[in-house]
């Protein structure tokens, strides 16, 4: 029951958004449904630490323990995105527009319930549809602020990812046809896993190509990352932190999901593709990262590189990698929506997103130019971070099970991208600042933001909470047969 | 591809016919130059779906089916038509769109080879067809797809492209509904609904474009890139 009550307060809240009065009410509206929406997921992530499966309506509406992490994922950063939004919409993007202000609130709701719908729906036809539906409702926070670049990211945006859901589509229905073959049950995914091995290998390898090949374009692997830095370099801060949770995370999560079903069939060449997909993913976003001027774009990048090492963590296999991957994928979400509230706040510090012409961040803005450098190292994978947590787990999974070459390239590839963010970052803090460099003071709503996103970074570096460990393990399981 | 020692009936044999002038309407988008016939040439293709649909019904008596023939002849054929020319500046449809990446002798040359991969790639698949209408509509449906991917890769104009996605998506369903025809109603319906908000939100995307920049010549838009 509590997933269909998620749903409705997003939806709600939405509607809510729009009615025409001042300024106030519809980030009020926004903050107290984010609110709800976390503490009923933290109860779906409880309820499904102790029995396997919440389910609202069976074989349609339901959450295993995978779905409830992504589910605690995208409902926290909707609410510290929602508190950060606050003051960054009002004074930066929207500034004295309160009708902008309201469409703003209500578009954003919408992004969040298509968010909220991927990893509780069991169908995997209605997966897709939420999918699509993340597009559609995201597209205009990404051309928010209706100049030319902002328009043509847009465009890239949604040709560039209906194109994906189009070959998604044509996968989707042939699994579908797959587990017609062997039977007429519903088509969720824990049915297929379960027939799975009496499933023509062909059909479920053509349906694996064209999902990984559609949903790789949404979630920005390599080579169909192009709009990926486009969009985010456009979208408000706030709202990158959610495409990089949504576009990202949610969509990835689809993809993962791919991995136990095919193992059923013959051989783990899944495991291959991810592999092979998460390399060239992590290695083209690592050397992309030294070349960035936008501050934005190096967070983009950085946002792919991670793909990128869940994906080769998934590959690899086995419960330590798979416990690993689940760990990064945790973290890479916590650390990256707190990056980008830090990029937001340096933008509101210094009114520019251009690496080259911000100095000095220390002198001008010093909490801002705390957050970034902590954002810098927290996502780069220094510890005690959460992600060095993951990362180290990763790699270790990966040479215990004998991928040597993989590991190898991995931690290249890691260590290049984590000199490339430093580097960038490190120039933006220190250094002589230019001199009339103004910008806005920061809100406190703005300041709540970045204490709560940063909490769990520093914290789950450090420890891992029973419960939260115990979830993580569950999930992990799901990853494989 | 076939079996020649079956017979065919004739629901099977109208399905092919409708699968072929299907595939002859892909190519035409490929050659096509004016705008506005490339959106009559989408409503065309989509009237090509719905009777693919409405024969496989009709031959196995499935409702559903003839329900998502209905659903497609209204979504597509009419609605998402009538939406795209309702949003965009009549000006844009009257253009003939001469810039494209590739010139369409070769274009067309393209589409024949991807066709023919196609049918390599469908090939070890057929054999688990139960059904020999399968054998007509999934390669036919697989190749429209990756034949619109080409014409949105090489097309420069905003609707051409547009359109291009939603003859992507026929290919999927024409495929879809001989490969998936009992996919539960409410998902077809969602879907259809889905592809109708993708259809409206590129057309209102489009006229910001030709408002605030005043071209739909998107792939001349290159602001954003890696330098």
């Amino acid at each position: 029951m509590e997933l269909i009550i998620i749903l409705v307060i997003a939806l709600l809240a939405a509607g809510l958004s729009l009615i025409p009065v001042g300024k106030k009410l519809a980030p009020a509206i926004t903050n107290i449904g984010t609110l709800a929406i976390f503490l009923l997921s933290l109860r779906v992530a409880f309820v499904a630490i102790k029995s396997a499966e919440v389910v609202a309506l069976k074989n349609w509406v339901a959450c295993d323990s995978l779905g409830a992490i992504i589910l605690l994922l995208v409902a926290f950063v909707g609410l510290t995105a929602s508190i950060f939004s606050w003051g960054y919409v009002e004074k930066r993007v929207a500034v004295n527009n309160p009708y902008k202000i309201r469409r703003y609130y209500a578009l954003y709701n919408l992004f969040l319930f298509s968010m909220l719908a991927i990893p509780m729906l069991s169908n995997i036809a209605l997966v897709w549809i939420a999918v699509g539906l993340t597009t559609v409702s995201s597209v205009f926070l990404v051309a928010f602020d209706n100049t030319s670049e902002s328009l043509e990211a847009a465009w890239k945006y949604i040709i560039l990812t209906s194109m994906g859901a189009a070959f998604a589509l044509l996968g989707v229905l042939i699994l579908y046809w797959g587990l017609n073959t062997v039977g007429h049950g519903p088509f969720t995914w824990a049915e297929l896993v379960k027939l799975s091995p009496g499933i023509p290998g062909d059909i479920l390898k053509t349906a694996f190509i064209f999902i990984l090949i559609g949903l790789g374009t949404k979630a920005g692997l390599v080579p169909f990352h192009t709009w990926l830095p486009d969009a985010y370099s456009q979208a408000p801060a706030p709202v990158c932190a959610l495409l990089s949770i949504a576009e990202s995370t949610t969509v990835l999560y689809v993809i993962l999901r791919m991995q136990p079903i095919l193992q059923g069939a013959a051989g783990n060449y899944a495991g291959v593709w991810f592999i092979v997909f998460g390399l060239i993913s992590v290695g083209v976003a690592a050397f992309l990262i030294i070349q960035v001027k936008d501050l934005k774009r190096l967070f983009a990048f950085s946002t792919i590189e991670h793909m990128g090492i869940i994906l080769v963590a998934a590959g690899i296999g086995g419960p330590a990698a798979w416990y690993a991957a689940t760990l990064q994928i945790v973290s890479h979400a916590l650390a990256k929506s707190f990056a980008f509230f830090a990029t937001g706040s340096s933008l509101m510090a210094t009114g520019n997103q251009d690496i080259a012409s911000v100095r000095g961040l220390i002198r001008t803005s010093p909490v801002s130019a705390v957050s970034l450098a902590v954002a810098g190292l927290a996502i780069a994978g220094a510890p005690p971070f959460a992600v060095f947590l993951s990362e180290f787990s990763i790699l270790k999974a990966g040479l215990t099970s004998g991928q040597y070459i993989a590991s190898g390239l991995l931690a290249f590839f890691i260590v290049i991208a984590f000199w490339g963010v430093m580097y960038h970052i490190n120039r933006m803090v220190f250094g002589r600042p230019e001199p009339g460099s103004k910008g806005i003071p920061l809100r406190a709503s703005n300041i709540t933001a970045l204490l709560l996103a940063g909490a769990p970074i520093v914290l789950l570096g450090l420890f891992l909470p029973g419960p939260f460990n115990k979830l993580v393990h569950l999930a992990s399981i799901l990853l494989g047969r | 591809m076939l079996d020649h020692n079956t017979t065919l009936s004739i629901f099977a044999k109208l399905d092919a016919l409708a699968g072929g002038l299907f595939l002859l309407s892909a190519f035409g988008m490929v050659a096509m130059r004016q705008v506005l016939a490339y959106l009559n040439l989408f409503a065309l293709q989509s009237v090509l779906l719905a009777s693919s649909a409405f024969v496989l019904g009709y031959q196995y008596e499935s409702n559903h089916l003839i329900a998502v023939a209905g659903i497609t002849l209204v979504v597509k054929a009419v609605l998402i038509t009538w939406l795209l020319r309702r949003t965009i500046d009549r000006e844009v449809y009257a253009r003939r769109e001469i810039s494209q990446a590739l010139n369409i002798p070769s274009s067309l040359l393209i589409a024949m080879v991807l066709t023919i991969i196609v049918y390599f790639v469908s090939s070890p698949l057929l054999s688990f067809a139960s059904d020999p209408t399968i054998k007509f509509n999934l390669p036919i449906g697989m190749a429209g797809l990756l034949i619109g991917a080409y014409v949105v890769t090489v097309r420069r104009e905003a609707v051409p492209q547009v359109i291009g996605i939603l003859s992507m998506e026929n290919g999927a369903f024409f495929a879809g509904i001989s490969i998936a025809s009992s996919l539960p109603l409410i998902a077809e319906l969602a879907a259809a609904f889905d592809v109708l908000i993708i259809a409206l939100v590129m057309g209102l995307l489009t006229r910001r474009i030709h408002e605030r920049v005043g071209t739909t010549a998107v792939g001349k838009m290159v602001s954003l890139r890696e330098e």
